[in-house]
């Protein structure tokens, strides 16, 4: 062999030739829907992330505009609500009853006053109307739905990141080992499988204090089983393959089986996986606010936004939920279309 | 024979396949003519990609949607150009007057329903017979293709036939409204060459018995002496030759198809090199060759010694039960070094399994493998790493041995990595890039994936991966089965020469007989997991000892043979 060995070496070819994933790449690129749908899922990032640096929609919680305040293009429709806002606060039409000989605070009232009068109160003039119209503290639902965003997607990301690794990981172990790592994977997620999904958020939601960091780990933590099934079929059927088998007998190891040789090839169900939890996360998230078990009230999200809407909707003010909805589902959408064509273009099958 | 017409008319066909909006259509038959005669056996010859299926495929219209038969093209069949003929019309045809054979019978017939009801189908939708008469009759016709016990065998399902029966449904189906035209889609190559030989038997006798022609498709010519009359030769979606089977054998007129006859082990010859496709178009004569002398001789050195080896696998049964399923019983053989041992069998037969044991893929149950006197058994995994390295392994399959998500140069420097060949990541590109070129691949294939190889190809990659590991054994298991005959010589003179240089030993398991006399000094036959006999090549193949040696021999197709002789 060391012949072989003392040849000249020969000179090295520049570039390197389309992997899968070029091609796949390039695959994606002939896919209209599926370049329209990336555009949007971008375009969502980062309006999420530049309101999360705060370049956009950072006084989304400035009372701007007057109470249920009009969308700008609903400028002449009567707004009730405002007006009594305005004329002080709930108007009672019964007469006036004194009861200053029986209210213990009546002989104070007077020195009270004196003292609020010395506080100078600027009374900023309230919008009329804003662009998309305000909530009830008159406070503007486009602002709003934009900082409602951050929260949706970044759940929505993290988690699915959290839960697909997760998944995988187990996966891994069950299809690659299986025998009695295989039996005990399968038992723990048959178990956890069992258990009415939403009852088994509702029951972490409940152990867990409340904050945004507790709904990520309580959608991670149960959403990796669906991960975890795949990705086992993926081991078993890989780890019988000849080139893992080659792999074998060129003395690679365990580790270097299960992560360098066959993860690359299970690759594409795991992205698949992962962009299809983001939109289902993200749907969570909204039934979780909507339930009130999700996000503090001092936050916004899409999902605190729609449970602020149902109340609305009865006396006739709809933005709010059409906004938090309408963007919602054109996320979903896009996501979901984006996922169909990255599956279209990862599927080896293809090629 | 009164009528001359031929049944079948081939003019001017030309079948292109859409592959995207950008590329031109690939033309994949380029205006072909023959002729199928009435009561005879056409075989079409030719290699992966010769067009040689499209053309029986577009027969029957049954050619996939992206593809576009030119208008010139005509097939003539009855008085009708088939090419032109209306959907309802070909259904007509389709198993009633013209029926198909598959290559895999597995996946041919339908797994929820048994094989008579699936026979009764045909009969009833074509000849419109009764239920019960087309049940009578699919009795009949499973009893002349030879299925033992006929009236049971009706009810049956697919998976419980082996696969030569399952074949003899497929025939049997084929055959039931008694078709003027058979056409044969490499009917036996899935077939172990026993079962091979009956399934030919088979096909030429109810030719006969039915007066029907045959329009028989395969790669291997040696199959095509038993069975055909005519032969037409394929390449690249153009006939290289067409004539009768006695003057293709005798007179081959083009440089293909005496390739072809040439790079083809045979049992009574054993050239130096075997002759490849480049020869005969360079030299119209071909090279000649010397004879190789193969064989053992007692003082040979022993580089591995296996003794008893036994693996059983279990099978779970019921609740708690464990059936014991052997796979290889009691195996003892001496791999000397320098030279190659043949491993051949069918399938079933445990060769496989010998292979993967002693390389400790699969735990062996019993037994000793003796490498330099170390017995790999019983090493732990950790000084195992030492001695992995000088036993190697190439699979069959050279679409599934590479990881399709590494590049050529990733998959030859991994073994270097892993057993510390090399002083740097430099001296192992470099080693990479030698072994290439030694075998026979360029430099730009070092950044290449898998994909962008060819069969041939990829396997001259795996065998460069064994080779970075500078191993002493080597077990080629069904190496070069996955590959053209043409291809399959190349593959075969590059181990040999790496035998020759190197002076490898090699474990070569195959089910091809003519592969293995050629390739082996020793040659093991093994039935059922267990050696049924070992000895030298050529003895064997003169002498068989043992009357299952004898029954596999005669099983080989003797076209070549015959024909020349």
């Amino acid at each position: 062999m060391s012949a072989v060995l003392t040849e000249n070496t020969p000179p090295r070819a520049p570039q390197e030739s389309p992997g899968l994933w070029t091609l796949a790449w390039r695959r994606l690129l002939q896919d209209r829907v599926g370049m329209v749908a990336l555009a949007v899922v971008i375009l969502f990032i980062a309006m999420m992330l530049a309101s999360f640096t705060g370049l956009i929609a950072r006084d989304w919680s400035k009372e701007s505009g007057v109470s249920y305040a009009n969308p700008a293009f609903l400028a002449g429709q009567e707004n009730l609500e405002a007006k009594a806002v305005a004329a002080g606060g709930a108007v009672s039409k019964a007469a006036p009853v004194d009861l200053s000989d029986v209210d213990p605070l009546a002989p104070r009232y007077k020195e009270w006053e004196e003292r609020a009068a010395k506080i100078a109160v600027t009374e900023t003039k309230r919008a009329e109307t804003l662009a998309f119209g305000g909530d009830k503290w008159g406070r503007d639902v486009l602002l709003k739905v934009i900082k409602g965003s951050e929260v949706s997607i970044f759940v929505g990301l993290v988690a699915a990141v959290l839960a697909t690794i997760i998944g995988t990981f187990l996966g891994a172990m069950a299809g690659y080992w299986g025998g009695k790592t295989n039996d005990f994977l399968e038992w723990f997620y048959n178990i956890f499988t069992s258990i009415p999904y939403i009852l088994l958020i509702l029951a972490f939601a409940a152990v867990f204090k409340k904050g945004l960091d507790t709904i990520i780990v309580i959608l991670a933590l149960t959403g990796w089983t669906g991960i975890y099934r795949l990705v086992r079929a993926e081991y078993i059927k890989h780890s019988a393959r000849e080139y893992v088998k080659a792999a074998q007998a060129i003395g690679a190891s365990h580790m270097s089986r299960m992560f360098i040789h066959i993860l690359p090839n299970a690759s594409h169900v795991i992205l698949v996986q992962l962009s299809q939890h983001v939109v289902s996360f993200i749907k969570a998230e909204v039934i979780l606010s909507f339930l009130g078990l999700g996000v503090p009230v001092d936050m916004v999200s899409w999902g605190t936004m729609l449970a602020e809407a149902q109340n609305e909707l009865v006396i006739g003010k709809w933005w709010q939920l059409f906004a938090a909805g309408a963007s919602m589902a054109l996320l979903v959408t896009a996501f979901s279309l984006l996922t169909d064509s990255l599956r279209d273009a990862l599927d080896p099958k293809l090629k | 024979m009164t009528d001359t017409t031929p049944i079948l008319q081939i003019r001017n066909l030309d079948v292109r396949f859409r592959v995207d909006r950008k590329h031109e259509p690939f033309r994949a038959v380029k205006g072909i003519s023959f002729d199928v005669p009435t009561n005879t056996t056409v075989a079409l010859v030719g290699e992966s990609g010769s067009g040689k299926s499209v053309t029986a495929m577009s027969i029957l219209k049954l050619l996939p949607e992206n593809a576009i038969v030119s208008p010139e093209s005509e097939i003539l069949y009855a008085g009708k150009n088939l090419a032109r003929a209306t959907l309802a019309d070909m259904q007509a045809i389709r198993g009633k007057e013209i029926s198909v054979i598959f290559q895999e019978p597995m996946t041919s017939l339908n797994p929820v329903f048994p094989v008579g009801e699936q026979i009764s189908e045909v009969l009833r939708t074509h000849m419109g017979l009764a239920p019960r008469s087309a049940r009578e009759r699919a009795v009949a016709l499973l009893n002349e293709v030879g299925i033992p016990n006929p009236q049971l065998r009706v009810h049956s399902f697919p998976h419980e036939l082996s696969g030569g029966q399952q074949q003899r449904v497929m025939i049997a189906m084929a055959i039931a409204c008694e078709p003027k035209l058979l056409i044969a889609d490499e009917p036996t190559t899935a077939l172990d060459v026993t079962i091979q030989k009956q399934i030919l038997d088979l096909i030429a006798s109810l030719q006969e018995k039915h007066q029907m022609s045959v329009l028989f498709i395969t790669h291997d010519l040696g199959v095509v002496g038993d069975i055909a009359d005519h032969v037409v030769v394929m390449q690249g979606g153009e006939i290289k030759e067409k004539g009768l089977v006695h003057q293709i054998f005798h007179d081959p007129k083009d440089p293909y198809t005496k390739a072809l006859l040439a790079c083809r082990p045979r049992l009574d010859r054993r050239p130096v090199r075997l002759p490849v496709i480049e020869d005969f178009l360079r030299n119209e004569t071909g090279p000649k060759l010397e004879e190789r002398h193969r064989g053992t001789a007692e003082g040979d050195a022993v580089i591995l010694e296996v003794k008893n080896l036994t693996k059983t696998f279990f099978l779970k049964e019921g609740f708690f039960g464990k059936r014991a399923v052997p796979a290889v019983k009691d195996v003892s053989f001496r791999l000397r070094k320098g030279k190659t041992l043949g491993l051949v069998g069918e399938s079933g037969s445990g060769k496989t399994t010998v292979g993967l044991t002693l390389m400790r893929l699969h735990d062996a149950t019993s037994g000793e493998v003796l490498f330099e006197g170390k017995n790999l058994l019983s090493l732990t995994d950790r000084e195992m790493m030492a001695y992995r390295r000088r036993i190697q392994i190439i699979f069959q399959n050279p679409y599934a041995s590479l990881n399709p998500r590494m590049t050529v140069g990733q998959i030859l420097v991994e073994p270097m990595k892993i057993h510390g060949i090399g002083k740097d990541q430099r001296e192992r590109v470099d080693h990479a890039f030698s072994l290439l070129k030694r075998v026979g691949l360029s430099e730009q294939s070092f950044y290449k994936y898998p994909h962008e190889f060819s069969g041939g190809q990829r396997q001259r990659i795996a065998i460069a991966r064994c080779l970075t590991m500078k191993p002493d054994v080597l077990i080629c298991d069904e190496s070069v089965s996955a590959l053209d005959v043409s291809v399959q010589a190349q593959v075969l003179n590059l181990l040999q020469d790496l035998q020759d240089e190197f002076g490898l030993s090699y474990i070569f398991i195959s089910h091809d007989l003519a592969v293995v006399k050629y390739i082996s000094d020793q040659v093991m036959v093994m039935n059922e997991g267990a050696v049924i006999e070992i000895a030298d090549s050529d003895e064997i193949y003169l002498n068989p000892q043992q009357d299952y040696t004898r029954k596999l021999l005669s099983s080989i197709p003797k076209g070549l043979e015959h024909q020349a002789a």
